[in-house]
């Protein structure tokens, strides 16, 4: 453990033997959809002509509709069918599928489908659809609000009355799309032999999946095989189930053969998952010394025209109402948080969910409350962060230790501040507009049973169950639930399970993404695999170990206490007398006799985990440069101080934070997806939605901190998704600080160019050149 | 040798005949037999994404790029020749001596990425005509004499009426862009070349061109060429005659900036509205001049 090991994944990924859906579809059919031109509205027929193999909902009526749950009085559950049934609610959804012999005879055949649909008003902004005389997305629902959740502790009023400085913000924060480079898809299968259906998909919980197809299919779960290989890219959009694979089930079931789907990137930048479409009203309410007393916040995020399953739409307005207060310390909090439906693609998870959002208004919040106080954005931090642990937020989310004014203070100093405020008046003196923004901020991670349960989910997921085996020659072999997908976990479990066997990492092989190989868990999603697959495979690992010490102690007739188990053998400690591991694996399935008495033969364990969760926490610094004149940003430098506990694999977590903080500048500065008032897409390809590419990412410095909590059991914290929630806010305030002079205040996200030309337009008065 | 490999998912173009002809005399009778069925193919950079996307439905493509005749650059009589098959990687060392090679040169690494720019060729570009291409500005800049040959004949083209909106020329369907001659600039001439995209690679929001002489101190012959504005390269006709004769530096400069700014007609789309293209020519053009004197 500790050690930079080269991941094991990456020699087929980079010698061209990666496995993706789209590799293994020879011999299959192929699907393609046939999409809603319109936003909203009625369908009066759908034609199809005779020679084409086409199904639409009449066809797929015994199919369930999605209809995913939360127990609780302010969510209202919504229903999607899988193909549109009688009524459509965005541009690009599914209302027919055609069957074809290759993909251009597909998309042929598709174009010869006629739906013809009545259109109706849409609605596409989440504000507009709260009015009044607004068009309703679910006519069962009769209104577009389907969460409203609310949260207040007491004295609101009165601490805003009393407080010294009130400072009140609109935030905006644009549509995103995951972007993974691999798009969805999937290859179903039936076996005329056994009538079993083989699910071969790109998604991220494998098992989840199996459940929701068999629910919604209404087969039983052993009839069907959920397989995931290699997976390019999913950040979450790949995590809630996709109409598409059930359908592509159903019709593999009823052609009784293999079809094949797989999304183009058009399909995926209209009909894939989008998120962190929100508008937020903020208040905070702070002391004469800088310290924040309480927030006031209305949140309103776009859900979509459908909810998500398995974490529903809640997913963005509950974790935002929750997690809202992020590192900061104050008591008193009032919040609606609602989700609202258009006629826009559905929302989903996407990395870090609301916390890209929610940590900017914080962090804005506390920029703007130092520009009052005349008061670096350091020193406004350092008053309010969490000191004391284990903390209890204002919501009741119990923070174990971390370094959240190390992180900061460490990061003002590799940023060296003092120079640069000199450097960034020097520039200013030539006319060029240097800014430096931090933003601190939790990352709650490994999240068990116990903190879903609190969202009152009707899916809870939450625990990890591994299964491990030393086979007779002293290799491992370790089963998970979790998924894991391009985020190392082969390499950094191998490396956690051989440190307690004793083994070499490259003896140990991790089984995942099978239904029929691996024990039931919930994948890979929520920063939490490390964590509680980490933790599972911590705990079958020393139910093995003591088996291997309890066999060779009766071997070696010494006490098993006196027995350590390392690189390769186990010794009576203190002498050179022992045993090989691979000698002891063997005896214990071929020499089974030799056991003591009432030990099984053989080596396997199974060990579940499921922890309350833990906070790793983080500090980004920005350097900008903004270009006055065209509005462009520069990134110039980008400073990550990250404290994920014990590092099983350093050079893994910084190429978790590599990738995160890239999806982290794409949101603050490039990536939106935008709508017309009728709701027809503009974004439809990569021309037009902007991810940036490496020459726009800065190098990247990481220094990491080391807070060892005993909220987990193998002390490593989660941090998948910590670079795309801190980098928005970092961005976001170094651009504000280059500004500061023009008093141009940074509330909406991206930061494009011509939003910020318009911007300083609007704040023109000669100040401004142009 | 190898694997064969299939991915169903990226190209889906509508299905159309692919004509390779061994001659040009060959490639113009496809085109006069086809008129506007048929597609020149040439490094198709910008003509395949069209049909993926099913945009272009041409029934017919007639692939130029075996016609090896056509991949030629030439200096005579002070101008140069550019074959319609030049790829844009060819421009990024200067092709000549003097001003024109080094704009070229300025404006070549501004042409999508490096694997466009070893595929797509000069000629398809202007035949294009995407009002953002660096190589429609240029051609416009310098007055280019575009010429072309059809089984009937051939022609020559100015830039200013080879170009007419988004993606239409004067070419007629059966007619072959062959050649751009370009005047080869005089040694002293100062040029420019500034653009603004959101990614590196990217199609500019707007770009800038310029060229210009001094003459005992003044700026004379000035060209103003501007891209991704407007529906077709345009020239900026005020902010040249404002400039000229003008002492060059930042008060001159900033008065073109400003009078090309207002006197383009500038059309917005979901990257920036006209007013904010306006900005960019602005800066840019300023940019343009200040890095015209500083290098050249």
């Amino acid at each position: 453990m500790g050690r930079s090991l080269a991941r094991f994944e990456d020699p087929p990924l980079l010698t061209g033997d990666g496995r993706f859906v789209a590799d293994l579809n020879q011999g299959a059919r192929f699907l393609r959809f046939v999409r809603s031109p319109i936003a909203h509205g009625r369908i009066r027929s759908v034609e199809i002509p005779d020679h084409l193999t086409a199904f639409t909902a009449e066809d797929l009526h015994e199919v369930s509709p999605i209809r995913p749950l939360l127990h609780r009085e302010d969510y209202l559950p919504i229903e999607q069918p899988v193909l549109a049934s009688q009524k459509v609610r965005y541009v690009g959804e599914p209302v027919a599928v055609v069957v074809a012999d290759s993909p251009e005879a597909a998309e042929d055949a598709a174009e010869q489908v006629y739906v013809d649909i009545q259109p109706d008003r849409p609605v596409v902004n989440a504000l507009s659809a709260l009015e009044t005389n607004a068009p309703v997305v679910h006519d069962l629902v009769g209104h577009n609000v389907v969460v409203d959740a609310c949260f207040e502790t007491g004295q609101v009023a009165e601490v805003f009355s009393s407080a010294d400085e009130i400072v009140q913000f609109d935030l905006r924060s644009q549509r995103q799309n995951a972007l993974p480079l691999e798009a969805r898809g999937s290859i179903a299968s039936y076996d005329r032999r056994t009538g079993r259906i083989t699910l071969i998909a790109s998604v991220q919980s494998p098992h989840v999946v199996r459940t929701i197809l068999a629910d919604l299919l209404d087969l039983p779960e052993s009839d069907l095989r959920v397989v995931v290989p290699d997976v390019g890219g999913a950040f979450g959009q790949k995590f809630c189930l996709a109409p598409e694979d059930v359908v592509a089930t159903w019709v593999a079931g009823r052609l009784r053969a293999t079809v094949s789907w797989i999304e183009d990137r058009r399909e995926n930048l209209m009909s894939s998952f989008h998120s962190r479409d929100h508008h937020y009203r903020i208040r905070g309410a702070f002391s004469s010394e800088a310290r924040l007393l309480a927030v006031d916040a209305d949140l309103v995020c776009n859900i979509g025209a459908y909810s998500c399953y398995p974490v529903t739409c809640g997913v963005e307005p509950l974790m935002a109402l929750a997690e809202f207060p992020g590192p900061y310390d104050f008591r008193t909090y009032r919040v609606r948080s609602r989700g609202v439906t258009t006629n826009t693609c559905p929302m989903a998870p996407y990395r870090g969910v609301s916390r890209p959002v929610i940590t900017l208004a914080m962090e804005r919040l506390m920029d703007k409350a130092a520009a009052r106080f005349g008061m670096e954005s350091v020193e406004i931090r350092r008053r309010n962060l969490i000191a004391d642990f284990p903390y209890t937020s204002v919501t009741g989310l119990v923070y174990d230790e971390g370094s959240y004014l190390e992180s900061v203070n460490l990061a003002a100093e590799k940023i060296d501040l003092d120079d640069f405020r000199r450097r960034q008046q020097a520039a200013l003196d030539q006319g060029r507009r240097l800014g430096v923004g931090f933003s601190v901020f939790s990352e709650r991670t490994g999240y068990g049973t116990s903190a879903f349960a609190a969202r009152s989910m009707d899916v809870t997921p939450g625990f990890e169950t591994v299964d491990m085996t030393m086979d007779p020659s002293g290799n491992v072999e370790a089963r998970l639930g979790a998924s894991p997908h391009g985020q190392g976990l082969e390499t950094t479990l191998a490396q956690l399970i051989g440190d307690r066997l004793g083994v070499d990492p490259s003896r140990v092989r991790i089984v995942h993404s099978d239904t029929d190989r691996t024990p039931y868990g919930w994948g890979t999603f929520a920063s939490r695999s490390l964590v509680i697959a980490g933790g599972a495979a911590r705990l079958a690992s020393d139910f093995l170990r003591d088996k291997l010490v309890a066999i060779a102690a009766a071997e070696l007739e010494a006490a098993p206490e006196d027995i350590v188990v390392r690189d390769g053998r186990a010794t009576v400690v203190g002498t050179d007398t022992g045993l090989e591991v691979a000698e002891i694996a063997r005896l214990s399935y071929h020499s089974s006799h030799r056991l003591s008495a009432g030990m099984d033969p053989g080596l396997t364990s199974t060990a579940t985990y499921n922890p309350a969760g833990t906070f790793s926490n983080a500090c980004h610094a920005a350097i900008v440069e903004v270009d006055e004149e065209t509005g462009a940003v520069r990134v110039e430098r980008f400073v990550v101080v990250e404290d994920a506990g014990r590092l099983i694999n350093p050079m893994i977590v910084d190429g978790q934070l590599h990738g995160g903080i890239t999806q982290g500048i794409a949101g603050a500065l490039y990536e939106e997806i935008r709508y017309d008032e009728e709701g027809n897409i503009l974004t439809t390809s990569l021309m037009d939605f902007l991810p940036p590419t490496m020459a726009e990412i800065p190098n990247i410095e990481i220094h990491h901190l080391e807070t060892i909590s005993d909220a987990t059991i193998t002390g490593a914290k989660g941090l998948g998704e910590g670079g795309t929630i801190g980098a928005p806010a970092a961005i976001a305030n170094a651009v504000a600080d280059a500004l500061r002079p023009l008093e141009v205040e940074i509330d909406e996200l991206p930061i494009t160019p011509a939003r910020l030309r318009r911007l300083l337009k609007s704040v023109e008065g000669g100040k401004v050149i142009g | 040798m190898g694997v064969q490999y299939y991915n169903p998912a990226c190209m889906k173009p509508a299905s159309f005949d692919y004509l390779a002809p061994r001659s040009l005399e060959e490639a113009l009778d496809y085109l006069a037999e086809h008129g506007y069925e048929a597609k020149v193919l040439a490094g198709g950079q910008s003509l395949v994404p069209a049909m993926n996307f099913r945009l272009a439905r041409p029934a017919v493509l007639v692939d130029i790029n075996p016609l090896s005749e056509l991949d030629y650059l030439e200096e005579t009589d002070h101008r140069l020749r550019i074959g319609t098959l030049v790829r844009h990687s060819t421009f990024e060392k200067p092709v000549c001596q003097g001003p024109t090679g080094r704009l070229l040169a300025m404006a070549a690494r501004h042409v999508g990425h490096w694997p466009i720019r070893v595929r797509g060729t000069f000629g398809g570009s202007l035949a294009h005509a995407d009002p953002a291409a660096e190589w429609c500005v240029i051609a416009r800049l310098l007055d280019a004499d575009l010429v072309t040959r059809s089984s009937s004949g051939g022609r020559h083209i100015p830039a200013e009426m080879f170009f007419q909106t988004v993606f239409t020329t004067a070419l007629e369907p059966d007619e072959l862009l062959l050649e751009a001659r370009l005047p080869l600039l005089s040694s002293d001439t100062k040029v420019g070349f500034q653009q603004f995209s959101r990614r590196a690679g990217d199609f500019a929001l707007a770009m800038v061109a310029v060229a210009f002489q001094i003459e005992e101190g003044k700026v004379m012959n000035p060209r103003i060429a501007l891209g991704g504005v407007s529906d077709r390269p345009l020239r900026a006709p005020e902010a040249e005659q404002m400039i000229e004769g003008a002492d060059p530096g930042d008060p001159s400069f900033r008065a073109a900036a400003e009078t090309a700014a207002r006197e383009i007609e500038a059309i917005g789309d979901i990257h920036g509205s006209a007013s904010y293209r306006r900005d960019l020519v602005r800066a840019l053009t300023r940019r343009a001049f200040e890095q015209a004197i500083t290098i050249s």
